[in-house]
């Protein structure tokens, strides 16, 4: 084959971008490409991020003494379950699927859209339903229950919005199974000509794999969710022990759903992480069929480690070391791809980035987390510290420290392709490093307070454990720095005389880089075929590496 | 490029076609697990309370428990013919089984009307002001009947809904048409899987 | 065999497996029932899924989806129980 459109650079005055096409507000609101339903998710997703991050600074300023002088042991229930409820469904879940997923999947298997672009805006006008009903929760006054709803705190004794909560994320969850089934669809049936499994970039093998936990999670939530609803409507009482129900019946239910919800939150971003390495390499992945089914896989076994949540719930023992088992196997998967990134970056010559820092920070703080996670799925250490920080901070490290750190990176990464802007690099590079920073002087100090003893959910404790609590508090505000520098320096990019991006900035393969940045309505403005594989640097053509 | 009747982002019917029966089959795959929490609860309530389980599933009333399997059945058999014959171009006879389906549907829905209104004379209508119960494991399995069964009818209602909105659609190019009474009976056909497995759940477990 | 004889064979099936099963719930089989009972309730689904659903025509890729949902109840069922069923041992 002559031609290799792969690295075409079609002139950018060909086609107006799908930015330009139309600026009415119908144009937005009506959409169904989904380019732009990706932007109408990152603009709702951020303002939950505020919300989320606000309840955080709350929990982090009351923290700072011990008597907790700023909230009422009510306000500082209301405060953590608005920040987990918030962050899991209304941020962390959408976050990188719903935005960069929906505006990458499509351009990287080299097709025009999704398979069902009306069910797509679907999804967002689902999304936006649910979170304004959560909106309604928080200025009704909140709920107190934490994200995970456990009964019969939620069904009986709490006293907040709850079921108004359930219901919202009820509705939310349909948003995510439509996703899943869209991308499943798009994968399957719409891969370019020449696209086989075999050349599918890695960020699509998560986002596939996320997409089965998507539809085959998410339903069990929602008729979790509806039995709670109904426990507290009408007391059907399944989950009521004087009943003869069982309260760890719905704890088995619940984290059927939400511990693959943490794969959820943490396999796109493993598919981010990638992309960037490799683009920030140069270099062909090492172990591409290795890194790729570990995807699978963790989606997979993922679904059979529940149980670790609930070791000194009363399961059976037998049960437990069941999910201990395979509690451990799940983290050779995760192993495999920190190996493996290890392996690409080894002897390359590294582009030192903003996009490859928030890689590295990922790498980092995912190990930390994954190690200590292995702690955790061992059943003699987790009866030691389970509901204390230490449980606080890992899963932090994880979705946080993993996944909000591997959305950042990927948003600057396809910043230039999805804005057609480049932001101040510098500024980007500064907060990437504030963030591995101020996020490990926030929760390195919980794995110490968890350690000692401090269970979580209390906002009073013993004096000695105040160092600690200071530390955390303050990293807590230098993190908010790295947070919101992103925004100033991205919004900075977009207006009137910011630097344009070229189609390519990073000199990097993969089919949304051949395309103009921003993109055709159409992505491309010829069905690219595929003749190569995955990551084959070096390109050959020389990247286009000019900094605008 | 395209055909007539393929829509963006698509460029050929037969492509279309297939990518929206996996998108209805993985729909359908979500939908086995939304029930699964059913199943799961009445696997918990059977496994804690064995002899209890029995006793109160042995209140409900078998018989049509049975003769609605066997509607219900019989209706997929209408939806599966349906497709058949709107594949071979019967457009006719395509409408003439989808409200067979339809009307099969209807009796199911009315004979557990039956049962329910029996439920409430009876008492065992959880939240009711006759309700009476002869003991806890019974106000749970009946609490879990009324959640499983009622679950159910709502998919049995979006199901009606479905199939009559397939037989009344005549405007559409045949193929499609075709397509869509197919994806309309892959949904019932499930609906119809899941009471088979709702009956020995609910209703065999009371036989002793 | 035309299709529609075919549908109709499977649909008598079905009704016998479903007579079968009745019967088979008053037979004095003790702890066996439950399995019995799943099992016939099996063969119907399965059936309706081969013949109504036309599986049998279908891409391996459809089956995938097809049956997915049933492997990952069977996960959610299969482990829930090894709760329940071992929570008297004693360790």
């Amino acid at each position: 084959m002559t031609d290799e459109p792969r690295f075409e650079h079609p002139p950018e005055e060909r086609a107006p971008s799908y930015l330009a096409e139309s600026h009415s507000l119908r144009s937005w609101f009506f959409t169904t490409d989904h380019k732009r339903i990706a932007l109408l998710y990152l603009v709702s997703i951020t303002l939950f991020f505020l919300i989320g991050a606000g309840a955080a600074a709350l929990i982090r300023l009351d923290l700072l003494t011990p008597q907790g002088d700023l909230l009422t042991n009510d306000g500082y229930n209301r405060a953590f379950s608005i920040h987990g409820i918030i962050m899991v469904w209304f941020f962390l879940i959408p976050s990188i699927p719903n935005v960069l997923g929906n505006f990458l999947v499509p351009i990287m298997i080299g097709t025009r859209d999704l398979a069902f672009p009306r069910l797509n805006l679907l999804s967002w006008y689902i999304y936006i339903l649910s979170g304004l009903l959560t909106l309604y929760v928080v200025v009704s006054g909140g709920v107190d229950t934490g994200w995970t709803f456990y009964t019969p705190l939620s069904s009986v004794y709490a006293n907040g919005a709850v079921v108004a909560t359930i219901v919202a994320v009820f509705i939310s969850g349909f948003s995510t199974i439509l996703t899943g089934l869209n991308f499943i669809v798009t994968i399957h049936k719409l891969r370019a000509p020449g696209m086989t499994w075999s050349r599918l970039p890695l960020f699509i093998w998560s986002h596939y794999a996320v997409s089965i936990i998507f539809v085959l999670a998410t339903p069990v939530l929602a008729i979790t969710l509806l039995l709670v609803a109904a426990e507290r409507l009408i007391g059907i009482g399944v989950f009521d022990p004087r009943l003869g129900g069982d309260p760890l019946l719905f704890q088995h239910l619940f984290w059927f759903y939400s511990h693959p919800a943490v794969y959820i939150m943490v396999l796109p971003a493993l598919g981010v992480v990638s992309e960037l390495i490799t683009a920030a390499a140069h270099k062909r992945i090492f172990g591409y069929w290795f890194v790729a089914f570990a995807s699978i896989a963790i989606a997979v076994i993922g679904f059979m480690v529940w149980g670790h949540h609930m070791f000194v719930s009363g399961q059976s023992v037998f049960a437990s070391a069941v999910f201990s088992f395979l509690s451990i196997a799940v983290a050779v998967p995760s192993a495999i791809k920190v190996y493996n990134w290890t392996a690409t970056l080894y002897k390359a010559d590294v582009a030192i980035d903003a996009p490859l820092l928030f890689a590295l920070g990922f790498i980092g703080l995912f190990v930390a987390g994954g190690l200590t996670g292995l702690m955790l799925a061992m059943l003699a250490i987790d009866v030691h510290v389970t509901d204390t920080y230490f449980v606080v901070a890992h899963f932090h490290y994880i979705m946080v420290g993993g996944s909000v750190t591997a959305f950042f990176g990927g948003l600057h990464f396809w910043w230039p392709k999805m804005t057609g802007r480049l932001y101040n690099e510098t500024l980007g590079r500064i907060a990437a490093i504030l963030i591995l920073v101020g996020f490990n002087i926030t929760f390195f100090p919980q794995f110490l307070l968890g350690y000692q003893g401090m269970p979580r959910r209390y906002h009073v404790y013993p004096p000695e454990f105040q160092v600690l609590h200071v530390i955390s508090s303050l990293g807590a505000a230098l993190l908010a720095v790295g947070y919101a520098m992103p925004a100033f320096y991205l919004l900075w990019s977009l207006l009137p005389g910011g630097r344009r991006a070229p189609a390519n900035p990073w000199g990097a393969s993969g089919l949304e880089w051949t395309t103009s940045s921003p993109p055709p309505k159409h992505n491309f403005i010829a069905q690219p075929v595929v003749v190569r594989q995955p990551y084959d640097y070096p390109l050959a053509h020389p990247a286009s590496r000019d900094d605008g | 490029m395209a055909e007539g009747g393929v829509q963006e982002p698509f460029a050929r019917a037969a492509r279309q076609r297939e990518a929206e029966r996996l998108g209805m089959l993985i729909f359908l795959a979500s939908e086995v697990m939304l029930f699964g929490g059913i199943f799961a609860a009445a696997l918990a309530l059977r496994l804690e309370h064995p002899a209890g389980y029995v006793d109160a599933a042995h209140h409900l009333k078998l018989w049509l428990g049975t003769a609605n399997t066997g509607v219900l059945l019989t209706s997929s058999l209408c939806a599966a013919l349906a497709v058949q014959a709107a594949r071979n171009g019967q457009a006719r006879w395509a409408a003439c089984a989808l409200w067979g389906a339809v009307a099969l549907g209807t009796v199911f829905l009315a004979i557990k009307g039956v049962e329910y209104a029996g439920e409430y004379r009876e008492g065992l209508m959880p939240g009711m002001a006759t309700t009476h119960f002869e003991g806890r494991t019974q106000q749970l399995f009946m609490n879990l009947y009324f959640i499983g069964t009622g679950l159910h009818a709502v998919h049995v209602t979006f199901g009606l809904a479905l199939l009559a909105a397939a037989a009344l659609n005549r405007g559409a190019r045949q193929d499609r048409h075709a397509m869509l009474i197919g994806n309309v009976a892959l949904y019932w056909h499930l609906v119809d899987v899941i009471w088979v497995f709702l009956y020995p759940t609910l209703y065999l477990a009371g036989v002793r | 065999m035309s299709g529609a004889v075919r549908l109709l064979l499977v649909w008598a099936a079905l009704m016998a497996l479903l007579a079968l099963t009745v019967g088979a719930a008053f037979l004095p089989i003790g702890m066996a029932k439950p399995w019995v009972a799943y099992a016939i309730a099996t063969a119907k689904a399965i059936l309706i899924l081969w013949f109504f659903m036309e599986m049998r025509r279908e891409s391996g890729l459809a089956r995938l989806a097809a049956i997915a949902g049933f492997v990952w109840l069977a996960i959610l069922i299969m482990l829930t129980a090894t709760d329940y069923l071992t929570r008297r041992w004693i360790m």
